[in-house]
């Protein structure tokens, strides 16, 4: 049992601050009565309370003893509205069955950091949710004592029912829960020993699971209101361009138009990061009676497009990325010893350049959003990683106070970082704000690939040296990016070699670009896993022997103290992977790769296994050996990393956009090859490291690396190493 | 615009829109039915998979004025409490990430078990092909429909 501080204020608002930096502010109001017509419970057949006691910003209790908790981050699939009330009920003790999970809308009073991005939420929340479970526990068992007499010491509880021994009597939660929210909030509380845990850990259930399955109403898309119009946009084709003029009268005409008008947002107040996303700000409007008749009316649209100043080729972008690469001026990012000594002094030097492609996030639902904007207030509904970001957006550019503008979540159909991107929100309000309606804004398919932003287009040089002794002496990378460089100066290997040198140089472009599932990441893991596959293969070691002892020298004796990961953990999955895939078994007919990488706080090895089937591979099973710290959710954990592994395997074998004079290539899944059922590997199995580490996220990490193991694979499968993405199989053939 | 009467999971609706409207369309705007989704329009993601007639059809590509005389079922009318056997396998297995797909997906598998109860692993990939899942669940919708031959 862990004692821990719940500071507040004289006005009996807790502030709860997480330890890992985020932070969770809870608004503790008194007695509560909600609207319980308001709370819907579709996944449990619960029978709903009358009365419901809000305890906290995070839990309603209500008087037979059925506890709603709030989700606050957004769910895009990763499965915090799980896994965050999970950790929430675990220290309250109540029964997983007795609980009914909603959505928390944007509230920066009381929450803080209600993103979906980073593979954050859960790291970040881990004690303060835990803190709201205890504190709101620790004021039940209060009630109770004081209503039987006896020491608070005395009293215990168990999944939902408040105990005192000596006396042989209990009550549930709800019978105290209107006695509880009218005391003062603890100044100390007491969380669970991990060992007690009984929620975390075990393999539950998506919560939305019974309402996907029925087709509920759950995503933006289907959020609408009586009296409300549908509305559609056309970005330029070109970035830089912009309307000249178009067939707005002919158009306005056609059949359940209500408008067409154009649209220019001056977005030179968002963040920096958000306006980067933002290239295309200028746009054409078609609002009407329904989604069909905007998107009939907007294929009509006749415009003549400016011509933009800057037209930029992606055949160039690739020259250009490797003039950038030999540029003498490319900027130094990490140096321990002299890799260029080194290098003469060695007895093998390997060397190779890997290149990766622009990307779009293609998430399955297409951008979306409801809005409604009046006069003096706005309301806003629908799906968005960063709600907090796109009100300060609103706040601006809609020239509305913060506090007359509301934004509902729902749930999201896909982020993979282009929601973290609230243009689409902006274009939503201002639509909105224009016509005097409440609007629902859809982009077809085609806007949606071709707005951006999309994940830079990358390449990467890298040398190695070996001694006589088949050591690995130097290490030299250097990478540049359109917009950004992909390098992770102090990540492995770096803290293994004594001569390291980092480099890097950003390309300037006219493509948008933006976070892109698991950024940077997402291409420097694959072809550093495969790059030391060579290394490895030249020093006649097993690659997973060759990394250990990287990581052993790293544990013992590391070089420079800026090294960003924990070799000992990195060494640990790669162990785990190497018994659990009978790694050191050979198969015939088998061809194995294996990588391992860390980002996003957490350590993913994984082995890919290849077969060839009439001379075409096919990914048979993928193996995975994570270590996350406490796996709060068990089965949506796993989940995450099949995710993972199948959006990398996909985006390693198909991935690419590319740009002929500024017009992007592909523009829907006719064109754009996403894996598909017959391209999925056939099995995939996953294990977990146990621990006591306090959680890290998993929507991201097992993404990267798995590309450096299929080509790894696929290097043992076909005697050829894979330097450029995709792998580039045709368009149809499995895998 | 044209007057059409559907018969859609069991129960006949009349709506009043122009012929070249897709179904998609017809049942997430007008009849307020938002379990089919929108993924791509062209047919090639399947997200808007129905029931025409018990095959599995893309909703998108097919106008409201083909649909005469023909019954079709929706992810709502699937069963009535989800109780379906493909649904209680895709809720055993967790199959859903985002679950934005999984309502075109779990159409397409009803439709194969129903003129193939027992498929094969080939039989299965081939009629699961034309669904694309972007959060990558199929490992998942694979065991699943596995489960739901037994159910
Ligand atoms: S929306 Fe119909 S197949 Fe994609
Ligand atoms: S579950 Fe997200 S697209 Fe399939």
């Amino acid at each position: 049992m862990t004692k821990i501080k719940t500071t507040y204020n004289r006005r009996s608002f807790l502030k709860v601050s997480a330890a890992a930096g985020g932070g969770l502010v809870l608004g503790f109001g008194l007695l509560n009565s909600c609207d319980p017509a308001k709370t819907t419970a579709i996944d449990y057949p619960l029978e709903l309370p009358k009365n419901w006691f809000n305890l906290s910003g995070f839990i309603k209790i209500g008087e037979n003893g059925v506890v709603t908790i709030m989700s606050p981050n957004p769910e895009i699939g990763q499965n915090v509205k799980t896994a965050m009330p999970m950790i929430v009920a675990e220290e309250l003790d109540v029964n997983w069955k007795k609980v009914v999970v909603e959505q928390a809308g944007l509230d920066t009073n009381t929450f803080t950091r209600q993103v979906a991005g980073g593979s954050q939420s859960i790291r970040k929340s881990w004690k303060g949710l835990r803190i709201a479970g205890a504190t709101v526990r620790n004021m039940l068992m209060q009630a109770a004592a004081l209503k039987w007499g006896v020491p608070l010491e005395e009293v215990s509880t168990l999944s939902g029912t408040i105990h005192h021994k000596a006396s042989n009597r209990s009550l549930g939660f709800g019978e105290v829960a209107s006695e509880a929210a009218t005391l003062k909030v603890p100044e100390e509380v007491t969380l669970k020993d991990i060992k007690d845990f009984s929620i975390i850990g075990n393999p539950t259930k998506n919560v939305d699971g019974k309402g996907i399955v029925t087709g509920k109403p759950l995503f933006g898309m289907d959020y609408e209101e009586e009296g409300m119009l549908y509305a559609t946009v056309i970005h330029p084709p070109q970035f830089g361009s912009g309307i000249d003029s178009f067939n707005q009268d002919e158009v306005s005409k056609l059949l359940g138009i209500t408008s067409v008008f154009k649209l220019e947002i001056d977005y030179s107040s968002a963040p920096k990061w958000q306006q980067k996303a933002f290239a295309k700000n200028n746009m054409i409007v078609v609002v009407g009676n329904s989604t069909w008749e905007v998107f009939k009316a907007a294929r009509q649209l006749k415009v003549q497009w400016k011509i933009p100043s800057k037209i930029e080729n992606t055949t160039n972008d690739k020259e250009r990325l490797t003039a950038l690469l030999e540029d003498k001026n490319i900027k130094p990012v990490r140096k321990d010893g002299d890799v260029e000594k080194a290098f003469q002094k060695s007895t093998k030097i390997i060397e190779s350049t890997y290149s990766a492609p622009f990307l779009p996030h293609n998430p399955m639902a297409p951008m979306n959003f409801f809005a409604d904007v009046t006069a003096d207030k706005a309301r806003f509904v629908g799906p968005i990683q960063t709600p907090e970001v796109a009100l300060g957006m609103l706040t601006d550019i809609l020239k509305l106070p913060k506090e007359k503008i509301e934004i509902q979540l729902t749930r999201i159909g896909g982020g993979f970082g282009r929601r973290l991107y609230g243009n689409f929100v902006v274009e939503a309000g201002l639509i909105s704000q224009k016509i005097g309606k409440p609007i629902k804004l859809i982009y077809s398919r085609e806007e949606d690939m071709s707005y951006g932003p999309f994940r830079p287009t990358y390449k990467i040089f890298y040398k190695a040296a070996l001694s006589k002794a088949n050591e690995l002496t130097a290490f030299k990378v250097k990478g540049a990016g359109s917009q950004g460089s992909p390098v992770w100066p102090d990540r492995f290997p770096a803290g293994t070699v004594d001569n390291f040198l980092a480099e890097h140089r950003k390309m300037p472009s006219t493509i948008a670009t933006g976070a892109w599932r698991a950024p940077k990441s997402n291409f420097t893991a694959g072809v550093e896993q495969a790059f030391l596959d060579e290394v490895a293969e030249a020093a006649d070691k097993d690659p997973i022997d060759f990394r250990i002892e990287l990581f052993k020298k790293a544990e013992t004796n590391p070089v420079g103290d800026k090294n960003d990961y924990d070799p000992k953990r990195y060494r640990g999955v790669l162990e785990l992977i190497r018994e659990k895939s009978n790694w050191d078994r050979k198969q015939k007919g088998l061809f194995r790769g294996v990588a391992a990488y860390f980002c996003h706080n957490s350590y993913v090895a994984q082995v890919v296994d290849i077969k060839m089937v009439n001379d075409t591979p096919k990914v048979v099973k993928v193996w995975n050996a994570v270590d996350c710290g406490v796996v709060v959710n068990p089965e949506g954990a796993k989940n995450q990393i099949e995710g993972g592994v199948i959006d990398g395997l996909g985006t390693a074998m198909f991935g690419e956009v590319t740009f002929n004079n500024g017009y992007i290539s592909k523009r829907n899944f006719d064109d754009y090859k996403l894996i598909r059922q017959k391209d999925a590997p056939l099995e995939i199995e996953t294990f977990f490291v146990e621990n006591n580490i306090d959680p890290t996220g998993l929507g991201e990490p097992s993404l990267p690396p798995v590309i450096g193991a299929l080509a790894n694979a696929l290097y043992q499968a076909t005697g050829k190493r894979y330097y450029n993405q995709p792998f580039n199989f045709t368009k149809n053939s499995f895998f | 615009m044209g007057q059409f009467t559907l018969n859609i999971n069991g129960t006949t609706k009349q709506v009043k829109v122009e012929n070249d409207t897709p179904l998609l369309w017809v049942l997430r705007d007008h009849l307020k039915l938002k379990g089919t989704k929108f993924g791509c329009g062209i047919a090639e993601c399947g997200a808007c998979t129905v029931h025409v007639d018990g095959k599995a059809e893309r909703s998108c590509s097919i106008p409201v004025s083909q649909l005469h005389g023909k019954a079709i079922t929706t992810i709502e009318g699937l069963s009535e409490d989800g109780t379906h056997p493909v649904q209680k396998a895709w809720l055993q297995h967790d199959v859903a990430q985002c679950g934005y797909c999984q309502a075109g997906q779990i159409m397409s598998a009803s439709a194969l078990l129903a003129k193939n109860p027992k498929p094969n692993d080939e039989e299965i990939t081939e009629a699961m092909n034309g669904n694309i899942c972007r959060c990558g669940t199929y490992v998942r919708i694979k065991k699943a429909i596995k489960t739901a031959t037994n159910l």
